[in-house]
């Protein structure tokens, strides 16, 4: 079996070698740095670590003016209240400034368990994406998650970062090439390409193998920046493949799958179906109950990708009339 | 280091009536924005920019500058007219306020105006910065100050007094709170819309020394100022007793020139009034 991390837990490790670097290096966070993992850099570097309480607009602006002396403020807490409590703090302020503040949250989607709806943010990607000029990155695994950490502290400029709490396989390795805006394709397929982020990149590919054994050669793609968005590989990939299934811990309404069509409908138009949070709220329940209730297990991929397989064979029929 | 510090009691007047007349015309001219909350905030603004703050119009970011953010951003042209006439960008800029294209946006952007330290005009935001501010001063063992203006209103805002705690706990003391006490807010009196009194003993409360001055007697607001600065081992809060619309009679404490234009005529009034001193 695949090892599995959390890339909660990977976020803090970077953040201790980031810290060790770059003396430039600020953390913020609001009472949950046990939880997100930056009480591991409070340890190490108590100087540079700022617990703010549970005021997260304020800490959102406090990073914002750290920026403006030159530094590199990460600021930590749960993604709802990151981006949900302090939302306009991050338009108005952190990213209409163009201050370089990395906003890494944890505990994004459904796969936060047992403390419910009320902690599960599914629409942050949404919110964030629709900010001009924010970066919005969320990646699949603990590997990525630290070059993900590293690459941002190297962009000069607002990022946002989504991490998840809950364990979750390691799919990437570490020499595979990372960059900001550059999807990544893990699997090469002819029939139907899979474009997923975070939780759902090692479903897709779970549910590529499943779709091998039907003999549907499914193509995987890593879409780890969801802002600004990689059009090239999406493009190609519609070309070739002419079928689309997108997959995400997230509301269908403004995520992945809403940002994949609206560039497709323009460049290339191509049957699609969508993995996602079809307008509800989540719920308590254990991380595999629960994508099974909201439909993102891999079985929910290899349906949708039947579907989207069936609609591409009838549209080419139909040209063929 | 800025050459010319004035704390020449007269001058900062000639200079005050200066930029008032300044907001006049800059008002007129843009046909919108705010004169009531530029014109309490001007013997303010202009005490800090001629009279106290460490700064260098030729350098607006140079890394030791005290900085000033006004987190109340609809006061904005108060400071654009210190700013240009204290060298920062020329003087005639101040007739493009608000007009497509200008440097001097309706409400402040520091990626377009030299000198304007954070973009606002979202109220509440601006302490939350100074904050940030202070914090990466101390951590770099930097003796700049920070001075953050608010409104009474703007007081209003849960988010400043998340800053203001945050200050407190960290026992903030390079940085300073004004409060532009005008007693008005947009729909009315703030003791009759939502009232932030007693003032002076919420800031207490969060660990501020506090100081209550009246914010158009000069000597009383550089005193202020420096004592502000001598304070040790807490965050002051300097609550500056104002009149919104101070300097134009039939704009004072009236609550319909917060954010009205006046027209030529009205302008033209006020100018002369102005002139009058
Ligand atoms: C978050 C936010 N809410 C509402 C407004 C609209 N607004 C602009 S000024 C103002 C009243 C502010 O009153 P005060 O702080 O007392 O300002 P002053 O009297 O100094 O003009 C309001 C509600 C805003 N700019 N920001
Ligand atoms: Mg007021």
């Amino acid at each position: 079996m695949t090892e599995k991390i959390a890339t909660r837990v990977a976020y803090g490790k970077a953040l201790l070698e980031l810290g060790e670097k770059n003396t430039n290096i600020v953390v913020l966070d609001a009472d949950l740095s046990k939880s997100t993992t930056t009480a591991e850099f409070s340890k190490k570097f108590p100087t540079r670590f700022f617990n703010m309480g549970v005021a997260e607009a304020n800490m959102m602006n406090t990073a914002a003016g750290l920026a403006t002396c030159g530094k590199i403020p990460f600021v930590s807490t749960f993604c709802i209240f990151a981006v949900g409590r302090a939302w306009e703090q991050i338009r108005n302020t952190v990213t209409y400034c163009s201050l370089n503040v990395k906003i890494v949250a944890t505990h994004s989607g459904v796969a936060v368990g047992g403390d419910g709806s009320s902690h599960q943010a599914i629409e942050d990607i949404a919110i964030t994406r629709a900010i001009p000029t924010l970066t919005v990155i969320e990646p699949c695994d603990a590997v990525e998650t630290r070059k993900a950490v590293f690459a941002a502290s190297e962009y000069n400029g607002p990022v946002y970062i989504r991490l998840g709490r809950a364990p979750v396989p390691i799919i990437t390795k570490p020499e595979d090439e990372y960059k900001i805006g550059r999807g990544i394709l893990l699997k090469k397929g002819d029939d139907v390409t899979i474009v997923a982020c975070g939780a759902l990149v090692a479903n897709a590919l779970d549910a590529a193998s499943i779709l091998d054994n039907e003999g549907i050669k499914a193509a995987v793609i890593n879409m780890h920046t969801l802002k600004p968005i990689d059009k090239e590989i999406l493009i190609k990939a519609a070309k070739e493949t002419g079928a689309i299934v997108t997959a995400e811990q997230h509301v269908l309404d403004g995520g992945l799958g809403s940002a994949v069509a609206a560039i497709l409908a323009r460049e290339h138009p191509t049957p699609m179906e969508f993995i996602g949070i079809d307008n509800r709220f989540g719920q308590s329940g254990e991380p595999e109950v629960l994508f099974k209730h909201y439909h993102l297990t891999a079985q929910d991929i290899v349906n949708a990708v039947r579907q989207v397989i069936k609609r591409k064979v009838q549209q080419l029929q139909s040209l063929r009339v | 280091m800025l050459q010319s510090f004035c704390r020449d009691i007269s001058e900062l007047k000639m200079r005050a009536r200066i930029i008032r007349k300044h907001i006049i015309r800059m008002l007129a001219k843009a046909g919108s924005g705010h004169p009531g909350g530029s014109l309490s905030a001007t013997d303010l603004i202009v005490a800090l920019y001629y009279g106290k703050l460490n700064h260098d119009p030729r350098k607006p970011n140079w890394q030791d500058r005290d900085r000033f953010v006004l987190s109340k951003g609809h006061g904005c042209p108060a400071l654009y007219a210190t700013l240009a006439e204290r060298g920062y960008f020329p003087v005639s800029e101040l007739d493009t306020l608000r007009q497509f294209g200008s440097m001097l946006q309706g409400h402040p952007d520091m990626k377009r105006t030299p000198g304007i330290e954070i973009s606002s005009g979202s109220l509440g935001q601006g302490l939350s910065v100074g904050v940030g501010m202070a914090l990466a001063g101390r951590l770099d063992g930097k003796s700049y100050r920070v001075y953050v203006m608010l409104g009474d209103g703007e007081t209003e805002e849960g988010q400043v007094w998340e800053a203001a705690m945050a200050a407190g706990h960290y026992k903030l003391d390079n940085i300073c709170a004004i409060i532009d006490n005008n007693g008005l807010q947009i729909d009315g009196p703030i003791k009759d819309i939502l009232s932030p009194e007693p003032i002076p003993n919420k800031w207490r409360a969060f660990g501020w020394h506090v100081i209550v001055i009246n914010g158009h007697d000069f000597q009383q607001i550089l005193n202020a100022y420096d004592e502000a600065e001598e304070t040790k081992g807490m965050p002051t809060a300097i609550i500056a007793r104002t009149v919104k619309g101070k300097g134009v009679s039939f704009m004072e404490n009236h609550v319909e020139w917060h954010g009205k234009a006046p027209n030529p005529v009205e302008a033209e009034k006020a100018l002369a009034e102005l002139e009058k001193g």
